[in-house]
């Protein structure tokens, strides 16, 4: 690298320096940067300066023109003391305050703000869009933070990608005449607290096994929306059981009433009988046999008044 | 289009931080999950304006990154720690549903365009 810049020094310490300096190229300076922060209009006095300091715990305070929110100076800690050695804490701020100002883009990469922090000394640099209007502060700090961040996003990234290698192939690991795994959910009547979390499992063990996204995604809708319906619709909650094959995913859901009195009916969009509850929980509108058909390969549904039904799901497996 | 730009643009406060920081490139906003769920799609941001667990469930389920609250209806704590079990990302914003999606729609952010009923990829 062409410049040893303090930061990098201290912070490289465990880290390849490489990977750091590259980071400070790709990230934008307001991904970093602290927006929304607070301004001052001109007319304001160094002793207002320090209350705000001490309460927001600032070291330094951009100042702005109320009609334009212009960026007119800045006021910082140094500042402040000047006026407290000068005892002129009634002055107004644009004695006391920098007009010379160290800026930065926030669209341009974070490396050369960087290189005018360490250059020039500055704490912290202004932060201001094409048109000149303020957007935030850069201190090194939110660098640091910002740097951290992005390394932390790329080492989960990282972890994820190889947990996803390491179960490429669909139940490759497993070696039998006949392989099948099977899960088994129960499902409580009303309980939209803990609702979807069959799906979810199912989901995750899919994942884990290797389906590929896709087939997750699709297994996972259509199991939800199958789970919602024991939540909403039965007299004491059912069974979810999914049976998990190499070539083909079987989804169950299984409950013992009130049942279906026309199947067919219930399978048209739009029909509903859910309760009140339901519907403020955001379902209810007709549409979870026709989403779970849809995403499925095949659904079938048998069903007795007073007896119960059972929604049965096939999904097949894709090779990849 | 990411997290702290969606934030900036609809004025909003970002709640969880998504595991990662994936590029949303359309938005669907719906109080019903089943819609959701019908049109929903990896880098999809939702909109809604419901607050109950379900809907990070929805996304959960149907690989949504980012949820989008709508109208300043702040999620219940739960809400946000099954959010960050999952790694969704949460959004807050102040302005209405139609609002929000207009200030979106205005900054770029693609709609799904024309939907049949169903439609799930």
């Amino acid at each position: 690298m062409s410049q040893n810049f303090s930061l990098f020094a201290r912070m490289g310490k465990d880290l390849p320096l490489s990977i750091l300096h590259e980071l400070t190229y790709e990230i934008q300076v307001s991904e970093v940067m602290t927006a929304n922060i607070s301004t001052l209009p001109p007319t304001t006095l160094m002793r207002a300066v320090k209350d705000m300091m001490r309460d927001q715990r600032v070291s330094g305070i951009p100042i702005v023109s109320p009609e334009h929110q212009e960026l007119l100076g800045l006021v910082s800690v140094e500042d402040l003391i000047r006026a407290l050695e000068q005892e002129r804490l009634d002055a107004p701020v644009t004695e006391f305050m920098a007009t010379d100002l160290a800026t930065a883009l926030d669209e341009e990469p974070v490396v050369e703000a960087l290189k005018r922090i360490e250059t020039a000394g500055f704490g912290r640099l202004i932060v201001v869009d094409k048109l000149g209007n303020l957007t935030g502060i850069l201190t090194k700090g939110d660098i640091m933070a910002g740097l951290l961040q992005t390394l932390e996003k790329a080492y989960r990234k990282i972890e994820q990608l190889q947990q996803q290698e390491q179960s490429h192939h669909f139940f490759q690991a497993l070696n039998s005449d006949e392989t099948s795994l099977t899960l088994r959910y129960r499902v409580q009547v009303g309980d939209f607290i803990k609702g979807g979390h069959a799906s979810s499992s199912i989901k995750k063990a899919l994942q884990q096994i290797g389906a590929t996204p896709q087939l997750a995604r699709r297994v996972a809708i259509a199991t939800y929306e199958i789970e919602i319906n024991l939540i909403i619709h039965t007299l004491n909650g059912g069974h979810i059981v999914a049976r998990i094959q190499p070539e083909q995913i079987t989804i169950v859901a299984h409950d013992d009433g009130p049942g279906i009195a026309d199947v067919a009916l219930a399978r048209q969009p739009g029909f509903s009988t859910a309760s009140q509850k339901a519907r403020e929980m955001g379902f209810g509108a007709g549409m979870g046999l026709v989403n779970a058909e849809h995403c499925a390969d095949a659904l079938h549904v048998w069903s007795a008044v007073n007896t119960g039904t059972r929604v049965e799901m096939i999904f097949n497996v894709t090779p990849q | 289009m990411r997290i702290n730009e969606i934030a900036t643009i609809v004025d909003g406060e970002v709640l969880v931080s998504p595991s990662v920081d994936i590029e949303v490139e359309y938005a669907f906003a719906a109080d019903l999950m089943s819609d959701i769920l019908a049109f929903a799609r990896p880098q999809l941001l939702m909109l809604t304006g419901l607050i109950n667990p379900q809907t990070i469930r929805t996304a959960e389920m149907s690989d949504i990154p980012l949820i989008l609250f709508v109208r300043g209806k702040r999620p219940p704590e739960l809400l946000l720690t099954m959010a960050q079990e999952t790694g969704v990302g949460i959004l807050l914003s102040d302005y209405s549903m139609y609002e929000t999606s207009g200030l979106l729609y205005q900054a770029g952010l693609a709609g799904l365009g024309k939907l049949s009923m169903v439609q799930q990829q």
